[in-house]
């Protein structure tokens, strides 16, 4: 049986680890080859929460990706600058031969301040990153899906906090809001090219960016140290469903149908990973 | 009769002229006293042209013309110190603050997104996004200070719940608005302040009669101002083109007065039914 | 590889043809059996033919071809207890279920001030009713079952307001409610409940004079071909189509009924081509 993407190329970004990477597997697992690009390094405003991915991290997507005989081009590259980007994707594509699934991944979460509080680079670092980034990738993979003429499926990457209020999390939760609004845009302008653009809404991945010591404490602010068992029934208490948080593979296999062409008419919609948080 | 906004202080930014004028008046006549900052320069892409001197001091006459006070300053949304200086010295003058209405807002550059220049980018997320935040953030301790709660108003657009071609940066910024009023909302319920954004369709000011944005609406160039208000009408639900400056200011009212006590967290459109078709 | 539902059960309403046959069928070539239900009769305010039970044969047959087993029962989502019993009976020979696909509904139009009382109550009955009824007689199963999926089939005009279709508007925004509040009230029972949000389908709901009249009152019946009307129809899509197929939203069905979505509730999925966006 063929993959549901099979032949189809992917660019995925924030792929080292995490979601990204999971997303760069199951492409791959049904059929796709990867165009992988990442920091690599810690973001210093971000690092006081949790670890930067490595170079490391990335070669272990390569690993993987090439474990199921798919091909993969794996650049480090900062989702903020755009020249880097581009040169990395544009490699890839000269390489792979196209472009055609775009999985807008790459995001930091920083919380913990009340929105008046926040510092001004705290700020302009998530907005850097979770929004222009975003619109970044989406600057340099449009004119290869419209010079080729086949369409393809954006896929960006937005949060439960795209839709909802998130006390503490200012600048995350406008970041990931404003997401939506260059999905609703793009959807519009690139449907004469049957180029769909779509957002998911995980609500907590099991990944380091909510698995610390920092995290926990947005939840359980009174803890001293608070355990993973203990932001687990927290965490829990924020969704619908009997669990505290979905795992990597489940925001990728909704990427998975969308970037298919099983939704080959979806576009423009917040398509929600969520457990019902949002309806709770 | 007492004014429905009576004895409070408001803090309007983008104040010299358009909605923020005109909510600042609106207001006024309701008997607050203003607190208006406007950038007064021209902004680099923008189809228009900048408020000036003459405008704000034009604002400060129409509220005088009304007895109440207005303290007003040239300060730009994207440089927190300065705008900072300018709510505390408004508030240092008038004595409190109630009122937070974040307008001051840019139209630039129209291109598909793929074509919108680094600056061009920057500059609209740095202004209508960010701009809100810091005038939040510089205006919020005061608010606290009264103990009284207050009313937060966050001026967003149409293009904050919809998507719209062309105007990339522009939908995401004032979607950003809507998260961070989302976001606020939550925060300062406790202490009684309600923060709700308003998502106005096409308003009669400057930043919509312009040819650039007149060819964006019809498509083509060199558009009149008639065509325009037959594709700006074809939008709306209503049988207008657009909607006055007025008729934001008296959703703001409403939200900022006591009448909307209870309302907190709420996207507002005053948009003629745009959002239905 | 073992299809995406492979060894699961599912329960179609309205599964004689069009969607409803559709998702019978996708389910089935990924390995579910179905337990299908139609009206396969004529209701009178309904301005097109309806299904018959040679439409719910032809189901039965190419569910059949794909090696899968069907337990197919004439029955109206009106009538509570026919459709619980049909439900029942399928569940006692297939063994458990899964899935529900509450997918039956009809289309009539009139602006508010012209449709008649029967044709308010014959909508609300079927499309709104008529899902509470499917939810209502399939969740001591799934209970019983340990978890499962719900899909209600809304509609674009479940999210927002189209002219002259005031009744199927307000049924097809009622199902979100039902929605909604079933998946609050069933998640913590492992049952997730979503609802898919078609733009228009290329099914003989859409596909027939009476809906051609609606989209083109300006053109003679002679003139008013599938052809003709393709761009009238393409007008409400972002997309460069007039209709999607029935598979397109099978598709999402199977998504939603699959666990790869197992920690998917409480959503509106739209597959509109981009309606919703204009």
């Amino acid at each position: 049986m063929t993959g549901r993407v099979e032949g189809k190329v992917a660019f995925v970004t924030g792929a080292a680890r995490g979601q990204g990477r999971s997303h760069a597997l199951r492409l791959a697992q049904e059929g796709a080859d990867i165009i992988a690009v990442d920091i690599c390094e810690g973001i210093p405003s971000i690092e006081r929460y949790y670890a930067g991915s490595t170079q490391a991290d990335l070669d272990e997507t390569v690993r993987q990706i090439e474990a199921l005989d798919r091909r993969v081009v794996a650049r480090k590259a900062d989702v903020r600058d755009f020249d880097e980007l581009k040169a990395a994707l544009d490699e890839g594509v000269a390489e792979l031969g196209h472009v055609d699934v775009v999985a807008a991944n790459a995001g930091v979460f920083a919380f913990g301040d009340k929105t008046h509080e926040v510092s001004e680079s705290d700020w302009q670092d998530v907005i850097d990153i979770n929004q222009t980034g975003v619109w970044h990738t989406a600057k340099a993979v449009i004119p290869h899906l419209i010079e080729q003429g086949t369409g393809g499926s954006m896929i960006l990457t937005s949060s439960t906090a795209g839709l909802k209020g998130t006390p503490n999390v200012a600048a995350y939760t406008a970041s990931k809001h404003a997401v939506v609004g260059i999905m609703r845009t793009l959807a519009l302008e690139l449907a004469p090219y049957r180029i769909r653009v779509n957002t998911v809404h995980p609500t907590g991945v099991a990944t380091d960016m909510i698995l610390n010591e920092a995290a926990f404490k947005l939840f359980l602010p009174d803890v001293e140290h608070p355990t993973k068992e203990q932001a687990a029934a927290v965490f829990e208490s924020t969704n619908a469903l009997p669990i505290p948080w979905v795992e990597p593979v489940d925001i990728s296999n909704a990427v998975l149908f969308l970037a298919s062409d099983e939704a080959r008419y979806v576009t423009g919609t917040e398509l929600k990973v969520d457990a019902g948080y949002t309806i709770k | 009769m007492a004014g429905r906004v009576e004895g409070k202080v408001a803090f309007i930014t983008g104040a010299a002229r358009g909605q923020g004028r005109s909510h600042a008046l609106r207001l006024a006549q309701e008997g607050a006293d203003i607190i208006a900052v406007d950038l007064l320069e021209d902004i680099p892409g923008a189809p228009y042209h900048g408020a000036t001197e003459a405008d704000l001091a034009e604002t400060v006459r129409q509220v005088e013309a009304l007895d109440r006070r207005i303290v007003a300053s040239k300060a730009d949304v994207r440089d927190f110190g300065g705008l900072k200086k300018a709510v505390d010295d408004g508030v240092a003058q008038l004595g409190r603050l109630d009122i937070i209405s974040a307008n001051a807002g840019i139209s630039t550059q129209m291109a598909p997104a793929d074509e919108l220049d680094e600056d061009m980018w920057q500059n609209m997320i740095d202004t209508n996004l960010t701009g809100v935040w810091h005038t939040v953030k510089a205006g919020l301790p005061h608010i606290k200070a009264g103990g009284r709660g207050g009313s937060i108003i966050l001026t967003s657009s149409e293009a904050g719940i919809r998507g719209y071609g062309n105007i990339a940066h522009y939908v995401s910024a004032k979607h950003g608005v809507v998260g961070l009023m989302r976001t606020l909302a939550i925060e300062l319920a406790p202490l009684s302040i309600r923060v709700n954004s308003i998502h106005p369709t096409q308003v009669d000011t400057d930043m919509i009669q312009n040819s650039a944005t007149y060819d964006l609406f019809t498509g083509k160039q060199g558009s009149t101002k008639e065509e325009f208000a037959a594709a700006s009408q074809a939008v709306i639900a209503l049988p207008i083109p657009w909607v006055e400056p007025v008729d934001i200011s008296n959703a703001v009212l409403w939200l900022a007065s006591d009448e909307a006590r209870f309302v907190t967290g709420v996207p507002l459109p005053v948009d003629g039914g745009n959002y239905l078709i | 590889m073992p299809g995406r539902v492979e060894g699961k059960v599912a329960f179609v309403t309205g599964a004689a043809r069009g969607q409803g046959r559709s998702h019978a069928l996708r389910l089935a070539q990924e390995g579910a059996d179905i337990i299908a239900v139609d009206l396969t009769g004529q209701i009178d305010t309904v301005p097109y033919a309806m299904s018959t039970p040679a439409d719910l044969d032809e189901t039965v047959r190419q569910v059949e071809a794909l090696d899968r087993r069907i337990v197919a029962t004439q029955a109206d989502v009106r009538d509570f207890d026919a459709l619980k019993g049909a439900l029942d009976a399928g569940v006692a020979q297939l063994g458990k279920l899964d899935i529900v696909s509450a997918n039956a509904g009809i289309f009539s139009f009139g602006t508010l001030d012209e449709l008649t009382e029967e044709q308010w109550s014959d909508m609300l009955a079927v499309n709104l009713t008529g899902v509470w009824h499917t939810v209502k007689a399939a969740i001591p199963h799934l209970k019983a079952n340990g978890g499962g999926s719900m899909i209600l089939t809304s509609s674009t005009a479940g999210l927002l307001a189209i002219p002259n279709i005031g009744h199927y508007v307000a049924a097809k925004h009622g199902v979100v409610g039902v929605m909604k509040t079933a998946a609050l009230e069933l998640a913590p029972f492992n049952i997730r409940v979503n609802s898919v949000h078609p733009t228009s389908v290329n099914t003989d709901m859409i596909q027939n004079s009476a809906t051609y009249e609606l989209f083109a009152p300006d053109l003679t019946p002679e003139q008013r071909t599938k052809e003709a009307l393709a761009p009238r129809f393409q007008t409400l899509n972002v997309l460069p189509i007039p209709w999607v197929e029935p598979v397109d939203i099978s598709n999402a069905v199977l998504w939603l009924a699959s666990d790869e979505s197992r920690y998917v509730t409480g959503l509106e999925v739209r597959v509109d081509a981009g309606q919703l966006l204009k």
